[in-house]
């Protein structure tokens, strides 16, 4: 299959959305609203539930199924206050000592006026910053769309996974094929050339693994568990450090020197 | 490389020059970029003579296998002596030892990559292995493209840096100068415990272009420069750029030996 293939796949519309998983793998489920400074942004969805009887925060981008929906979550793309809301309930998390669990599935943040001025940039960047020092397991799974800094500011995770046919990226391959060739038609060409899938991204040591789609909801349920049940070895100091550590140095063999990896290998 | 020193010389005093044409004074946002570069500004920020720069050694990266981009750095790092679009280094401000950084973005915008990043990362370290207050200079385009998702997962890395320097008691200040937007804005420029920006300096999370296109309506006057940041409560104090180094001296003298507090 190719990659564009897989984008227009990754983007369908009836693919199961963040409240087929909550309904299906989560019980007990209270939705939180609001960022408590002002605002409730209906693209970010979450609260509490239970996983296997066991408390945990929920949350993820909502893109909805209906028209109405999409309008109401705005397509699934953020502005500042739905990664507030969605800091606001991780810190909560961590506060109960609740593992969180994050679905991927955005077009991107929204580029919107008044995103941008009530801090889209300065919102993304805190949710990246503080989410890389909490001390509860945090566990992403990329469902859909995985773009850009609108995907990563609730991805900072222990563990992140891509369902098989979830695509993960800097930009759209749109965006891309315009910004460096000025011709967004070449859409496909960049698609291919980003290096997007879930193998690609698996291939960079960018994620944890892929989830096949053969029989979804109870592939997601298993790796759930199995990532709790791995990440619940470890205190919540170590968890936080093992995500920094993730994210530190995930591109290290790549910036090696063949120096460096000599030395290594002494 | 060129020197610092060596540029310093060949250069006629150009506060002269700002002296005598006092409306680049007033906009120096929109200043041509060829005319004050990251060089300038080490140079006239740090005190003279002090400014050593971190030499890390990168292998070529290009994960994409993106056709072109490694010819273009090579050009770029002869034009511009540097090895991507960040200098970082060791100086003193007024006397006060200092790790500075600044973008270059004569160097494909500044974009961030994985060299941006971890060069980013080791002098931040740098700073909190040895105590030393940091501060930042950020102009970029944003992520760089030509490295597909490992330059997206930047964002986290330095973000992660950045928390961490500061919950160790690090003093971490941002200078936003024109252009920051993209993944650097939304990264470890809007980290800052002290936020500074340059007058009219576009700071911001998407293009202003991708913003009309979004939106189908021509953007304000002033939207996304620094005034209007900081009326929207992102920015501590809007500097000029020949007020620079006397406010960032006040702010390494107010907060002291910030460590020995902890």
């Amino acid at each position: 299959m190719s990659a564009i293939e897989k984008v227009l796949i990754a983007r369908d519309k009836d693919r199961p959305k963040i409240t087929d998983y909550i309904d299906n793998l989560f019980t007990d489920f209270f939705e939180q609203k609001g960022d408590f400074l002002g605002k409730e942004d209906g693209s970010i969805y979450g609260g509490i539930a239970r996983f296997h009887g066991r408390p945990v925060t929920v949350l993820g981008h909502r893109k909805g199924k209906t028209v109405e929906e999409n309008m109401a979550c705005n397509f699934g793309m953020p502005g500042p206050e739905g990664y507030r809301k969605a800091l606001r309930i991780m810190k909560q998390a961590e506060k109960f000592n609740r593992p969180i669990i994050t679905f991927v599935d955005t077009p991107g943040a929204y580029p919107g006026l008044e995103a941008e001025m009530y801090g889209q940039a300065q919102a993304i960047a805190a949710n990246l910053a503080e989410m890389s020092a909490l001390k509860v397991p945090v566990i992403s799974i990329v469902t859909g769309e995985g773009s850009s800094g609108g995907a990563l500011g609730i991805a900072v995770a222990n563990k992140v996974y891509m369902l098989e046919n979830a695509i993960y990226s800097v930009l759209s391959p749109e965006g891309f094929a315009s910004i460096l060739w000025h011709d967004s038609a070449r859409r496909d060409e960049a698609a291919e050339v980003m290096k997007l899938t879930a193998k690609d991204l698996y291939g960079f040591g960018v994620i944890d693994g892929i989830i096949s789609e053969a029989d979804l909801m109870a592939a997601v349920d298993t790796k759930i568990k199995s990532a709790l049940k791995e990440l619940d070895k470890l205190s919540g100091q170590e968890l936080a450090d093992a995500r920094y550590d993730k994210f530190r140095y995930f591109d290290e063999a790549l910036l090696a020197t063949e120096n460096q990896k000599e030395m290594e290998v002494v | 490389m060129t020197s610092i020193v060596d540029r310093r010389k060949s250069k006629f005093n150009r506060y002269k020059d700002l002296r005598e044409n006092p409306t680049e004074l007033l906009e120096p946002a929109i200043k041509p970029v060829k005319e004050y570069d990251a060089f300038d500004r080490i140079e006239d920020i740090t005190d003279e003579g002090t400014f050593e720069q971190f030499d890390f050694d990168f292998p070529e990266t290009n994960p994409l296998d993106f056709d072109g981009y490694v010819e273009k750095k090579e050009n770029l790092r002869d034009e511009n002596g540097c090895h991507d679009a960040i200098i970082t280094g060791t100086c003193e401000i007024d006397g006060w030892p200092t790790v500075i950084a600044v973008m270059n973005k004569k160097f494909m915008m500044a974009s961030m990559g994985m060299e941006l990043g971890e060069t980013f990362c080791k002098a931040l370290e740098y700073a909190n292995e040895n105590h030393l207050p940091f501060i930042i200079f950020t102009a970029s385009g944003g992520a760089r493209m030509q490295e597909g998702i490992l330059s997206l997962m930047q964002m986290a890395k330095t973000s992660a840096v950045v928390k961490r320097f500061k919950d160790d008691g690090g003093l971490y200040i941002t200078v936003l100068t024109h252009p920051t937007t993209g993944g650097v804005s939304a990264s470890f420029a809007t980290l800052g415990d002290i936020t500074l920006a340059e007058p009219k300096a576009l700071i911001g999370f998407a293009g202003p272009r991708v913003i009309e296109q979004t939106i189908g309506q021509k953007l304000p006057e002033g939207f996304q420069r620094a005034e209007f940041l900081q009326e929207h409560g992102f920015v501590d104090k809007i500097v000029r750029r020949e007020d620079m180094k006397e406010q960032l001296a006040k702010l390494l003298r107010l907060h002291g030996n910030v460590y020995s507090r902890r």
